[in-house]
């Protein structure tokens, strides 16, 4: 990496050849030191994760030589064990995660959708309410939702405690909200003069809904679906408290019930999950990052 | 980023130009349209239907109403004409409406009772609980010849009454007679269909299991019910706590101590000791008044409160500032590598954020971590389990998740300033260092101040890195709560309600509202700051 730290002889934008390096240093070279700090504040803890997860020993010790010795046997090791199913845990958190956001998209394109094109009584109010209430986040109300569940359990077990189902329900509690209102401000980009062609074309608002609004915006859909994802499958409090049983729980309930107790004796396996939880968000993330940076800008920008 | 403010732009033009349009005549549903609509509001209906039936045999009549107002007022919202934007608005709106603001108000409900462990149900239970819970065995009382049998995981004692006659139960299913498959030669029933009968080897490995099954003899519980300690005869035993109906207490028939209700949920005694078993009862205010008078209570939550603010704070203005930093050091077109620092720079982001709690916890073990043994050559520095030190491992910890953020944001904000400015300051001899305090930083304030404020609330209640790396620890001294120098009122709610030591809903439910009010008197402030809603026309 040096060499790219440090090049000798470059021309700038300018055109000028060979800046002395001092000059070089002060307008261009100290930024590579920063980068290059930056990055590895940010990625030696990845490095040791994984270095841990490779690591045979599989205790927290022995994970301090890094890469000095690498196995596979934490992966085999964590899907054998049969009383904490990982393999159980990954779907679970993947059909939770999928049904969840796939559902918080929906329903928060269909009241953009009403925010951006229908003006109504009670519009601006419900506006103004649901950028209050996202100010209160539901783990506060987390007792009332285990309560709650608990209720629902009696009359239909299908949702009760430790179903995913009542979890799905519990989240999609926050689908409209900040979500709504990251789309509302883009269908608002969309001119409404597509729509009222369309409407004099003949179409529905139902058609025009899905053939033309939800195509043009599928940019949004796709972020907030994301960021949606990646939030719930990270989730630890209300899925804590609503799966109870180890074949029902996600990757956040039981990863960390692997190290909530001799955290450095299980420390391996732990890793190895962890490295296999993390992969999938990441190279997602990765792939999506350039859609991701926009819609927080736009978000954050517009206020 | 060019298209972040052709979206500002855009979208500002169009909020406002429409409103006016004369009233639109809808075209009529298609085909498809109309069977879809029937077929999604007959589920709805059926589900609704299955729901009320339950309800209705469980007899719960209040809910009963609520459930049968919200399925009429789906079906009328769908069925009849117009009222298009309530037909948009209805499936999002219900989740929220039950699983946020009846969940909130319910929260209030429970904030204002003595819920809990060993306040959980009605008093009528909880008298049952108690006569169940203080069983002895009967001086003097008739034996059985029993025998234990198992069904799916469950074991039963089968008894023969001295009369003959065999009756199965277990606890909490009180004695049926059965007629036997299989008798002993003195006539003990030892067998029923469907059933194992345990082996003696069997009875010795479950011998703890064996002698908690208690069957009841009757419905009432002062009858008493049968159990065994050997796995062949039963005795009978009968609750040490008699229960008077007509005076409202117990009597212990062995001390003869009487036990009324002390109005706080709960039978005492008159010296004040207190069945462990009690009921749910409003309480009012006392939950708030134990928050803050409660010495187990009232120093730590002042400490707790504290430190939110100040986690909140110090982690805004940490990542703010280092990605703010990184954000100018990489805001050069001509910079080579920016795009591969960039990605990963920003990979933080991406780690999923409960794990990043529990691997820092790792890297910072003082015993047997990385940062100690690997990096400052095996020395013992208490990361987590020294209160400040804790306290700023948080932070570093919180550093490292948020900074990426930061970057992403105030790249996006920078690359959005006017050019111009920058330049016609540095004609006028202004420093860089001057420019960028003068002109940059007020400007890029002002788009990013929301972004800061919502990121201020965020680790307000940011409890996977605070209970994922120190659990909240380390704990305070002088109280019997599970609560630490890095916990933050949300890990502490988590914990009063849901910790190991005995569960206290109310009293979670209290501390949350006191979350909620301070919440509420930040985002006032703080909208009035900002007019975040100027933009809502």
């Amino acid at each position: 990496m040096s060499s790219e730290v440090l090049p000798q002889r470059r021309t700038n934008s300018r055109g000028e050849v060979k800046m002395p390096f001092g000059r070089w240093f002060r307008e261009k070279g100290w930024r590579h030191l920063v980068a290059v700090a930056a990055i590895v504040f940010s990625i030696f803890p990845l490095l040791y994760v994984l270095s841990a997860a490779l690591d045979p020993s599989g205790t927290m010790v022995g994970s301090n030589a890094l890469f000095s010795n690498l196995s596979f046997g934490n992966f085999t090791e964590l899907f054998e064990n049969q009383e904490r199913p990982f393999g159980k845990w990954f779907v679970n958190t993947l059909v939770i995660g999928l049904i969840t956001s796939a559902l918080t998209v929906f329903l928060g394109a269909l009241a953009a959708y009403a925010f951006s094109r229908m003006r109504f009584k009670g519009r601006r109010i419900g506006l103004l309410s649901l950028l209050l209430l996202q100010m209160f986040p539901q783990i506060l109300t987390v007792v009332a939702i285990f309560l709650l569940l608990n209720f629902l359990g009696d009359i239909i077990p299908a949702i009760g405690l430790g179903s995913g189902l009542g979890l799905i329900m519990v989240y999609l509690g926050g689908a409209l909200g900040v979500n709504t209102y990251l789309m509302y401000g883009f269908f608002n980009t969309v001119p409404q003069s597509l729509d009222e062609s369309a409407r004099i074309d003949g179409a529905s608002h139902v058609q025009v809904f899905f053939r033309i609004i939800l195509p043009l915006v599928t940019p949004i859909l796709a972020v907030v679906g994301l960021l949606s994802f990646i939030g719930i499958s990270s989730e630890f409090v209300i899925a804590s408290v609503v799966l109870t049983d180890p074949d029902s729980q996600t990757l956040a309930v039981g990863l960390y019930s692997y190290v909530s107790e001799q955290r450095s004796e299980n420390w391996g396996v732990f890793a190895a999950g962890a490295v296999l939880a993390a992969l999938p968000v990441m190279a997602l993330f990765l792939f999506l990052q350039r859609y991701i940076t926009s819609g927080l800008t736009a978000g954050g920008v517009k206020g | 980023m060019s298209g972040v403010s052709a979206t500002g732009t855009l979208g500002t033009a169009s909020s406002q130009s429409p409103a006016k349009k004369p009233k639109k005549r809808q075209a009529p549903d298609s085909v498809l349209g109309t069977l879809m609509k029937i077929v999604l509001l007959g589920i709805v209906d059926a589900i609704a239907v299955y729901v009320l039936i339950q309800l209705a045999s469980k007899h719960e009549w209040l809910i009963f109403g609520i459930s049968l107002a919200v399925t009429l007022l789906i079906n009328w919202i769908y069925l009849r004409r117009g009222g298009l934007p309530a037909k948009y608005l209805a499936p999002g709106v219900f989740f929220l409406l039950i699983f946020q603001v009846f969940v909130m108000l319910y929260s209030t409900y429970i904030a204002f009772t003595n819920y809990g462990d060993g306040h959980n149900s009605s008093k009528e239970d909880a008298i049952t609980a108690i006569q169940l819970a203080a069983q002895e065995r009967v001086p003097n009382s008739p034996q059985y010849a029993a025998t234990v049998l198992e069904k799916s995981g469950t074991l039963y004692l089968l008894v023969t009454e001295p009369d003959g006659k065999a009756k199965l139960g277990t606890t909490g299913e009180v004695l049926q007679e059965v007629t036997p498959s299989t008798k002993s030669s003195t006539g003990q029933a030892t067998g029923v269909d469907g059933y194992r009968t345990l082996e003696f080897t069997d009875l010795l490995q479950n011998q703890q299991a064996v002698t908690a099954v208690k069957a009841p003899i009757s419905d009432n519980p002062a009858d008493g019910s049968l159990a065994t300690s050997d796995g062949s005869t039963a005795y009978v035993f009968a609750p040490k706590l008699k229960y008077d109906a007509a005076a409202d207490t117990f009597t212990d028939t062995t001390t003869g101590a009487v036990y009324s209700d002390n109005g706080k949920g709960a039978f005492a005694s008159a010296d004040g000791q207190q069945l462990s078993t009690g009921w749910k009862i409003d309480v009012g205010f006392a939950n708030f008044q134990r928050a803050f008078t409660d010495p187990n209570l009232s120093g730590p939550l002042w400490q707790v409160t504290l430190w939110t603010f100040a986690f909140a704070f110090l982690s805004v203005l940490t990542t703010f500032a280092l990605g703010l930093f990184l954000a100018i050091a990489f805001n050069r077109a001509d910079l080579r590598g920016k795009r591969i620092y960039r990605v990963l720079m920003i990979l933080p982001y991406a780690f999923p954020a409960f794990l990043s709690g529990l691997v820092w916890s790792g890297l910072l073990n003082p015993e047997f971590g990385f940062i100690n043994n690997a990096l400052l050559g095996g020395a013992d520095i208490p990361w987590l389990t020294d209160p400040w030190l804790a306290k700023f491992s948080v932070l570093l910890v919180n550093l490292w998740l948020g900074y990426p953020y930061m970057f992403l944001v105030c790249t996006g904000a920078l690359q959005s300033l006017p050019e111009e400015v920058d330049e016609a300051a540095r004609m006028d001899g202004a420093s860089a260092w001057r420019i960028f305090r003068s002109i940059k930083l007020p400007l890029l304030l002002v788009s990013v101040a929301p972004l800061l404020i919502s990121s201020f609330a965020f680790n307000f209640n940011n409890f996977n890195v605070i209970y994922m790396l120190t659990g909240g620890g380390p704990r305070f001294d002088g109280t019997t709560y599970d609560i630490g120098a890095t916990d933050i009122l949300i890990t502490m709610v988590y914990k009063v309600a849901f910790g190991g030591t005995g569960r206290d809903y109310g009293l979670a439910s209290a501390l949350a509202i006191i979350i909620f009010i301070i919440v509420a008197v930040i985002s006032t402030i703080s909208f009035n700051k900002t007019k975040a809603l100027e933009e809502i026309n």
